[in-house]
């Protein structure tokens, strides 16, 4: 397997979030962290590669390997130094100012020609980034690469080139498969990500990260960032706080208060 | 007169409620075309009579359980090419947002999802960053396709399809298949997402969701649950609420025994009415609450039980 793992740095979802004056989340305001929902992708990759290799472990010898790659800027060599200090092979960071403001379809274009011009053939992602929080990037993949989809993996497996995922959906439980190449997003009950090893972080430190421009994957300027995107925000207003609310402590008839509270909204 | 087309959505020959909302926001913009993608399309028509929806479309030659999104996106898209719609609403869920996605790449078209709301000129309203920002967007490239949260508006009824027509497609795009599905256990209860209703127990449950589900029932909700409880098992994972479960919007939450985690808030903080019932006075779940309780879950609910059942007598 040639497995790109698709990761993205976001601001830390403790982090209280505004709108810029340019209508975008103001990045630089707030801390950045891997998107905790990746760790579960990053670990899955792992452990399907050790579940393939030889030796049992990823990297040389594994007869796998695991590029991450991430579009953002240039912080965000510290998520994918993150991802390889946990194991992954090398990493890719798509960086050009030009990308500023890009939307979900610009991401899968430019994700997409990473993947294409790498050869990958098996797309690791999580479900959803805390901040854009679409859950389309993984479906804007497939239908790019013309790869098989297989979203929302609750369990993931890979036999020869036969990839199996078992899923929650409204339908009940499902079993779906497909043969490489494959996008799979798992979902964060897959597994718990194992913390990076003192030296694993040091490992990481020699791995190779490097940086592509948009002019490296061809793709031009006039189809990415805020000016191509195809769809724009008009306004945004931080809303209302909601009004202080009761509050009352239990002394034994809060449960009737509530009740009153209720018929009176109409809600019972 | 514009024409816009919504995807049908349902789940075990059943017509989601909301199919319903999104043909009531889709009547403010022009004449409503239904598209049907699933061989229960015979069940379903039937379903939509009593709908603001002027035609139905129904897709055919495509086994639609047994593939990926992408070949309900390439139905959609042979259905756009033929009927040139103003735009494409489209349900809000997991998949929804995976068909809305794969079609905006197929018809090179921009996609705003999560609307909240949805004016005759197509400006969404989008609620982001955990319910403190509204936003307004507009789609400028293509033909707009939108999904739409779930309870952002109260359905229309309509007189329903006058026109059904089938258009044949086919699917030549990826090969995942689905070999099995085990169907969802039916509680008796509203879905989760569609309820008006909820009432989610934690970790102060402390593994009994009895006080939660009788709640639940005297109220004619759904029952929900935190991570804390979905991790421990008490609950299914498909109840969990919150940025890796369900994000609801219901008319009425109330959140018994949970603390009100950022990742919990994330998935409830846009329902109208929030009740939390909490030991811990400092517990951040009362930030957000139009009613708060400081106590005990298991002395609490029984008590609101009551006094719902006794005024339903
Ligand atoms: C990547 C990621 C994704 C996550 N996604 C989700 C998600 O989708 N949904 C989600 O819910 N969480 C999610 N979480 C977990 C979240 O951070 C919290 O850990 C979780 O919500 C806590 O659940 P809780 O409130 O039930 O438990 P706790 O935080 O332990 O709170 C229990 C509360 O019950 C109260 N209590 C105890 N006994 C009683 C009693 N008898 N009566 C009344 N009150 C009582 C306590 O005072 C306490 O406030 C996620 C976390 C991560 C890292
Ligand atoms: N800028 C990005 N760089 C790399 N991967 C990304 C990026 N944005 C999203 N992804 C991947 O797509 C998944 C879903 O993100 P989203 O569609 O933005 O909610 C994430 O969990 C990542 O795996």
């Amino acid at each position: 397997m040639k497995i790109a793992l698709c990761i993205k740095q976001v601001p830390d979802s403790w982090a209280e979030k505004k709108m810029g004056a340019d209508q975008r989340l103001d990045r630089a305001s707030v801390d950045a962290v891997l998107n905790d929902l990746d760790e579960y992708a990053i670990e899955s990759a792992l452990t399907l590669v050790e579940a393939n290799s030889p030796t049992g472990e990823a990297g040389e010898g594994s007869g796998h390997t695991i590029t991450v790659i991430s579009m953002g800027p240039e912080r965000a060599t510290e998520a994918l130094r993150k991802a390889l200090s946990m194991g992954a092979d090398d990493a890719i960071l798509v960086n050009d100012d030009a990308l500023a403001g890009s939307d979900a379809l610009a991401t899968s274009k430019v994700l997409a020609a990473v993947i294409a011009e790498g050869g990958y053939d098996l797309v690791l992602c999580g479900t959803e980034s805390t901040d854009a929080r679409m859950s389309v990037i993984p479906a804007m993949l497939a239908e790019r690469l013309g790869f098989a989809q297989l979203t929302f993996a609750g369990k993931v497996s890979v036999e020869g080139s036969n990839v199996k995922i078992s899923r929650q959906t409204e339908f009940g439980v499902e079993e779906m498969s497909a043969s490489l190449p494959v996008v799979v997003s798992v979902v964060e009950k897959i597994n718990e990500p194992r913390y990076p090893s003192f030296k694993g972080i040091m490992a990481s430190k020699k791995k190779p990260l490097v940086t592509k421009s948009l002019s490296d994957l061809g793709i031009s300027a006039s189809d990415v960032g805020s000016s191509a995107a195809w769809s724009s925000v008009k306004d945004s207003l931080p809303r209302p706080p909601r009004g202080a609310g009761i509050k009352v402590v239990d002394d034994g008839n809060a449960g009737t208060q509530l009740v009153a509270f209720l018929s009176e909204r109409k809600l019972a | 007169m514009s024409n816009v087309l919504i995807l049908v959505d349902s789940v075990s020959g059943k017509v989601s409620k909301s199919t319903a909302e999104i043909a009531t926001f889709a009547k403010r913009i022009g004449d409503v075309t239904a598209v049907i993608c699933s061989s229960d399309s015979a069940v379903l028509i039937p379903q939509l009579s009593v709908l603001s929806i002027d035609k139905t479309i129904t897709c055919t030659g495509v086994e639609f359980e047994k593939l990926s999104t992408g070949a309900v996106a390439a139905a959609l898209a042979a259905v756009v090419a033929k009927e040139s719609p103003s735009a494409v609403l489209i349900a809000s869920s997991a998949r929804g947002k995976e068909i809305a996605g794969r079609l905006s790449v197929r018809i090179e078209s921009g996609i705003i999802t999560d609307a909240i709301d949805l004016d005759a000129d197509l400006v969404a309203t989008q609620s982001v960053f955990g319910g403190s920002t509204t936003v307004h967007s507009v789609v400028t490239h293509g033909t707009p396709i939108v999904t739409i949260r779930g309870n952002s508006i109260e359905a229309i009824s309509g007189t329903g399809p006058s026109t059904h027509e089938e258009v044949a497609v086919s699917y030549d795009g990826d090969r995942a298949a689905v070999s099995s599905v085990a169907p969802a256990v039916k509680s008796g209860r509203p879905e989760l997402t569609e309820a008006s209703i909820i009432v989610s127990g934690g970790k102060g449950t402390d593994g009994n969701f009895t006080p939660v589900e009788e709640l639940a029932d005297a109220l004619g909700g759904a029952v929900g649950a935190s991570r804390a409880a979905t991790d421990a098992g008490w609950y299914p994972h498909s109840f969990q609420v919150g940025q890796t479960g369900k994000t609801v919007s219901p008319q009425l939450y109330i959140a018994a025994g949970i603390s009100g985690a950022i990742q919990h808030r994330a998935g409830m903080q846009t329902s109208k009415t929030i009740v939390a019932v909490n030991k811990d006075p400092e517990a951040p779940i009362f930030d957000v609450a139009d009613f708060g309780i400081v106590g005990d879950l298991f002395t609490v609910l029984p008590q609101v039980r009551d006094g719902v059942n006794a005024k339903k007598a």
